[in-house]
């Protein structure tokens, strides 16, 4: 299983706990007191899920197991992988910070952080797109 | 990789990229509210990720991966796949339709239609595939 791979799920498994953990507090009655920002965190649940989890689970299994593209480039270049990586994971931290903060304090300088986060994450989508579409291809016959 | 599996998760790409294109857009707005309209598009944002890609990504892999027969055709009932992949896209382009663009209630409910038809399709192909190595289903 290459590097790659390894940091994608693993980053997954964490987010799945992570999420899981959040959904736990956000159900939790209201005499328990749950701080407010909090409370806003219902569609960050999602995305640290969906994003997080399913989404990064995929990339990084398709990263190992799809067909390669030859034996001298197996997987394409690996930058745009970690590229991907990285910029799929700041914008989800991102979004993670950003989402309470905005709706506390609408109209103020923290929906840039959104308007970031939003970006790094559409770059990552394309640039595993580009990284993979490739691979979506009969077995390497080695010619 | 068969053909068929090519078309899938390579429409799941693309279904991705729309996905995401929608969602950054959405997640804009949430911080700079760029405009109001942008929220008629959040049922489309759902339905081009959770449908168009994971769906019919995981369609794809499975029509792969999943166990194949020894003799020729080896993966049997073909043609169910093929509908079932044309069913869930008719089904997603037409929930669409339904909810961000208000063609009618109806629309989303035949959208749905099609999707759950996809997937007996889909089953109907890949049931006899899901066996042990022996053969044991």
């Amino acid at each position: 299983m290459p590097a790659l791979t390894r940091w994608f799920i693993k980053a997954a498994l964490l987010y799945l706990a992570v999420a899981l953990l959040l959904a736990l507090v956000l159900a939790l009655p209201d005499a328990v007191g749950t701080p407010f920002f909090i409370r806003l965190m219902n569609p960050t649940y999602f995305h640290l899920f969906l994003v997080g989890w399913v989404t990064q689970m995929i990339f990084g299994v398709i990263y190992w197991l799809f067909p390669i593209i030859s034996r001298a480039r197996p997987r394409g270049d690996e930058r745009l992988g970690w590229a991907c990586f990285v910029l799929l994971n700041a914008g989800l931290l991102l979004r993670v910070a950003g989402e309470p903060l905005t709706s506390m304090h609408p109209n103020t300088g923290f929906g840039w952080i959104l308007a970031i986060a939003a970006l790094l994450q559409w770059l990552a989508a394309v640039l595993f797109v580009i990284l993979a579409w490739p691979r979506v291809k009969e077995k390497y016959r080695g010619e | 990789m068969p053909r068929l599996s090519r078309w899938m998760i390579r429409t799941a790409f693309v279904y991705l990229i729309l996905g995401f294109t929608v969602g950054a857009l959405l997640l804009t707005h949430k911080g700079l509210n760029l405009h109001p309209a942008l929220w008629g598009w959040l049922p489309t944002h759902i339905e081009l990720l959770l449908m168009g890609w994971i769906v019919q990504l995981t369609m794809g892999v499975a029509f792969w991966i999943l166990p194949r027969y020894w003799a020729k055709p080896r993966r049997p009932k073909e043609g169910y796949a093929r509908i079932a992949f044309a069913l869930l896209n008719l089904g997603i382009w037409c929930v669409i339709a339904g909810t961000t663009f208000r063609a009618g209630a109806g629309v989303v409910t035949v959208g749905r239609g099609l999707e759950l038809a996809a997937v007996l399709f889909f089953a109907g192909h890949n049931w006899r595939r899901i066996v042990s190595r022996e053969g044991r289903g």
